[in-house]
């Protein structure tokens, strides 16, 4: 359904200013959102300031220079820092992408960030993505074979190799689905336009022989067909990939064996 | 479906507008929605006027000089504008359905032409009634 608030536990409230760097001409202004199960309580947006003349120029250097020389507390997942793991996704100045690739000088003026939207937050900038995970799962995110097996590996053409670009590069970092209006309101029963990319990648897989079990499976009012195409997805991705044009696909699929 | 939310985990923020940015993308699929459920009220304008006009002369009267004031004309105005915004919408829904123009910088742009066109065709009709 439709949600236009948030709930009474999950509003914000003004947190800490931390102290400013000493000495430093260069000062940037950071508001990040904060919530710990141990404390409790709303969450709070604390107040930071770097010197920017010793801070590297993404993002995340500036959140891994507050958890450094500021506050340890601060918590965040982050890994290969060069974007493609996923991990570091995040909502920053007001749309997802991940901290890592994204400049600093993208921003302007004070640097906003929240986790990714309408998600349980376990702590601070981490949302609970148990449930993200389960909808991939459950397209069945491998190749599926009737077929016996060949001597060697399975073979592709060039061309059909060439229909998986554009899909196999994401990395899962849930940028996308969390963008989407449609997933912040009906997130339980849509699939949301990562697992659905996912689901294109393997129907349209030459290799793969259980398209029509695919398509059985998301032909269903919420699971697919929530997606009215806002496109807040592809303008969001940080990998620059289109999930709104698979999902167009999938649903065109859907027509074709139908007439 | 999983158990995800342990505890009294809060819900991140999400609003649009207020905590992700409104681009033309969502600003564009949010307005086909609206001028679909304004261009309702209109149709109930419709009837309304329909019935005061079977039901008698004094209610036609009430309900015609109403819709003929200057607020009527706002409203009226505002509702050609609505109804041909949605057109536009849908149009472009159906040019996606057949699976072309579905790139991020196009669909921006025919945004852009949903909100110019549907004033274009508005100023249009105007002039023709």
């Amino acid at each position: 359904m439709v949600q236009l608030t948030l709930p009474k536990n999950s509003r914000m409230t003004t947190g800490k200013t931390w102290p400013k760097p000493e000495g430093a001409t260069n000062v940037r202004k950071f508001k990040i959102y904060r919530w710990s199960p141990e404390e409790g309580g709303n969450p709070r947006v604390d107040t930071y300031f770097l010197d920017m003349d010793k801070c590297g120029p993404m993002v995340l250097d500036a959140l891994i220079k507050i958890k450094n020389e500021i506050d340890p507390t601060l918590t965040f997942r982050r890994s290969c820092r060069e974007g493609i793991c996923g991990s570091c996704a995040m909502n920053i100045d007001g749309a997802n992408t991940l901290a890592c690739i994204f400049g600093l000088d993208e921003v302007k003026g004070d640097v906003t960030i929240y986790p990714l939207p309408h998600m349980p937050v376990v702590k601070d900038l981490i949302p609970d993505l148990t449930h993200f995970y389960a909808q991939h799962a459950s397209i069945m995110p491998w190749l599926e074979t009737k077929t016996n097996r060949p001597a060697k590996e399975w073979k592709q053409s060039i061309e059909d190799r060439k229909k998986l670009d554009g899909l196999y590069e994401c990395v899962m970092c849930a940028s996308c689905s969390t963008s989407c209006p449609s997933y912040w309101w009906n997130g339980d029963r849509y699939l949301g336009p990562a697992a659905l990319l996912h689901a294109y990648r393997w129907i349209i897989d030459s290799r793969d022989e259980a398209t029509g079990e695919r398509l059985d499976q998301l032909e269903d009012p919420f699971k697919l067909y929530r997606c009215h195409t806002i496109m807040n997805c592809a303008k969001t991705c940080p990998k620059g990939l289109n999930p709104a044009k698979a999902i167009a696909h999938i649903k065109e699929m859907m027509v074709e064996r139908a007439v | 479906m999983a158990d995800v939310n342990r505890g009294n985990r809060p819900l991140s923020p999400f609003m649009l507008g207020k905590d992700y940015r409104l681009q033309m993308t969502s600003l564009s699929s949010i307005m086909v929605r609206i001028t679909g459920i304004a261009s309702l009220g209109t149709a109930f304008l419709l009837i309304c006027w329909l019935l005061a006009a079977a039901a008698s002369p004094a209610a036609f009267d009430l309900v015609d000089g109403l819709l003929t004031s200057f607020v009527g004309d706002v409203l009226m105005t505002l509702a050609a504008w609505a109804i041909w915004y949605h057109v536009l919408g849908r149009l472009r829904h159906l040019v996606w359905d057949l699976g072309y123009l579905l790139e991020v910088g196009v669909s921006e742009k025919m945004g852009w032409g949903m909100f110019i066109g549907a004033t274009v065709l508005t100023l249009i009709t105007i002039i023709a009634v």
